[in-house]
């Protein structure tokens, strides 16, 4: 199952600058453990101790918000797009 | 709902509007509706720079600024309402004085102040709409708030390097903010632009989204961003589109409300879940800061000091102290190997924040004599070296 990744530009630093990655995952959980596992630092800016994406960061599988669905374990089929979109503040400064 | 009926258009207005007048979606109607509008912007910077410029030229007939800080040369780069002349002055006469002579009909309104829990309903209970172009999470929330509780569309906008995002927020219609992002992230987990930077461009491209919006919204036509939240990429040309749903949990638009008034968003951006200790902890730990000139008589005193520069490898091209070692705070935590915990060290970033989490990092390390230039490279800049330049 292969499930393609997009990282915005606040945290590729920690994915060594990569955007965009190709990786398997039967389900969103699967997916990004497979991904900070790749990328440990990550980790930390995606989900709490508990394992749950934290309230500033919002994952969507291709146009769809899993908050507002079945969260991490929402399923994948191959082709599917994540995209990781954290809260950004700047604008004015 | 702006109506249209309560003003009219003089000739000259309807020469200067003519472009609008002749195509069926605005027509006169629309442009009546314009310029009954009233509109407050929040901020005078990167997004309310052409954002501001385009609704005035539009002919929305009221616009209200919040604005307190000066033009900075570091501003000229995006700001496109502020002119090399004015830096040093305050961005709200420099903008007000900009939209002036770019259509005279148009009423402005300034307030220099900083938008707070006290002034915010005050000041956004005569508009119709509020504009976020604002720079930080608590002013982000606290706008939001300030628009569920007075039902009016709040259209958001937020730039990050060449990534930006843009909704309209209206909790009558849609999901608010809050609905999209529950909580900010702790203090310094998110670099901002001052921090990361910004492509100059991009707040234009935003900011004009924001505009185009605010203009669909006051005429009634088409399709506004209510439930979906535009993603773009100026690097890859990209725009992607993120459906929104209102949370019914939402602690201020939700079903069963549990925010009825402002908060303290100063607190609620600093105190998030689970980060309590975290805060307090830094909150503690300002007295390892040292200043430019102690730094100064320390380095004479200790030639052996270590001085860590924790700043990204673009900021170390720029400009660097001499003598210093070069470890970047995203990779400090993997290079503990490259310091020793019997040595002395001080660690400097651009400002003094990013020095202050890997001073953290190198504690929880074991590291104890650790100190943190406060004010960065800049204080350096201004009170030991002039030759060290200031970006």
């Amino acid at each position: 199952m292969s499930v393609e990744i997009q990282i915005p530009v606040a945290l590729a630093r920690y994915t060594g600058n990569q955007e965009s990655l190709k990786l398997s995952g039967a389900s969103v959980e699967e997916a990004i453990r497979n991904l900070t596992s790749q990328f440990p630092s990550l980790k930390n800016h995606l989900l709490d101790k508990k394992g749950e994406i934290r309230p500033f960061v919002n994952i969507y599988v291709n146009d769809q918000d899993i908050r507002h669905g079945k969260q991490m374990k929402t399923a994948l089929k191959s082709g599917d797009v994540v995209t990781i979109v954290p809260s950004i503040a700047g604008g004015n400064k | 709902m702006i109506m249209a009926d309560s003003v009219d258009l003089t000739q000259k207005e309807i020469q200067r509007y003519s472009r609008h007048l002749i195509m069926p979606e605005v027509g006169l109607e629309g442009q009546k509706k314009l310029k009954a509008a009233k509109i407050l912007c929040i901020g005078a910077g990167g997004l309310g720079s052409p954002l501001t410029m385009y609704l005035a030229a539009a002919g929305v007939g009221t616009l209200g600024i919040v604005e307190f800080d000066v033009v900075d040369f570091s501003n000229l780069q995006r700001q496109i309402l502020h002119d090399s002349d004015r830096v040093g002055t305050p961005k709200l006469k420099s903008a007000m004085d900009r939209l002036k002579s770019i259509n005279p009909e148009v009423k402005l309104t300034g307030y220099e102040t900083r938008l707070t829990s006290e002034n915010a309903l005050d000041i956004f209970k005569n508009y119709d709409m509020i504009i976020d172009g604002t720079d930080n999470f608590p002013t982000r929330y606290l706008v939001n708030d300030a628009c569920v509780l007075l039902k009016k569309p709040n259209v958001y906008g937020s730039i990050f390097r060449f990534e930006g995002q843009a909704s309209v927020f209206d909790a009558e219609k849609g999901p608010c903010y809050r609905c999209l992002y529950p909580e900010p992230p702790p203090p310094g987990l998110v670099p901002s632009c001052a921090e990361g930077g910004v492509l100059g461009i991009l707040p234009g491209i935003i900011g004009t989204i924001q505009a185009t919006e605010a203009i669909k919204i006051i005429i009634g036509k088409g399709e506004t961003l209510v439930g979906r939240l535009l993603l773009f990429n100026a690097l890859k040309m990209q725009f992607r589109e993120m459906k929104l749903h209102k949370d019914d949990h939402c602690p201020i638009c939700g079903k069963h409300p549990t925010i009825t008034k402002l908060i303290d968003y100063e607190a609620f951006c600093g105190l998030t879940r689970g980060e309590t200790s975290q805060v307090e902890e830094k909150k503690m730990d300002a007295s390892v800061e040292i200043t430019a000139t102690e730094l100064q008589e320390l380095w004479k005193k200790n030639p052996k000091l270590k001085v860590v520069d924790v700043r990204n490898p673009e900021e170390y091209e720029i400009c660097r102290i001499e003598g210093t070692t070069f470890i970047p705070l995203s990779e400090i935590g993997s290079r503990l190997g490259e310091l020793n915990k019997n040595d002395q060290i001080v660690l400097h970033c651009h400002h003094g924040m990013r020095s202050m989490r890997a001073l953290e990092i190198l504690k929880n390390a074991g590291f104890q004599n650790l100190k943190s230039l406060s004010g960065g490279i800049d204080a350096w800049s201004v009170e030991i070296d002039p030759s060290v330049p200031r970006y």
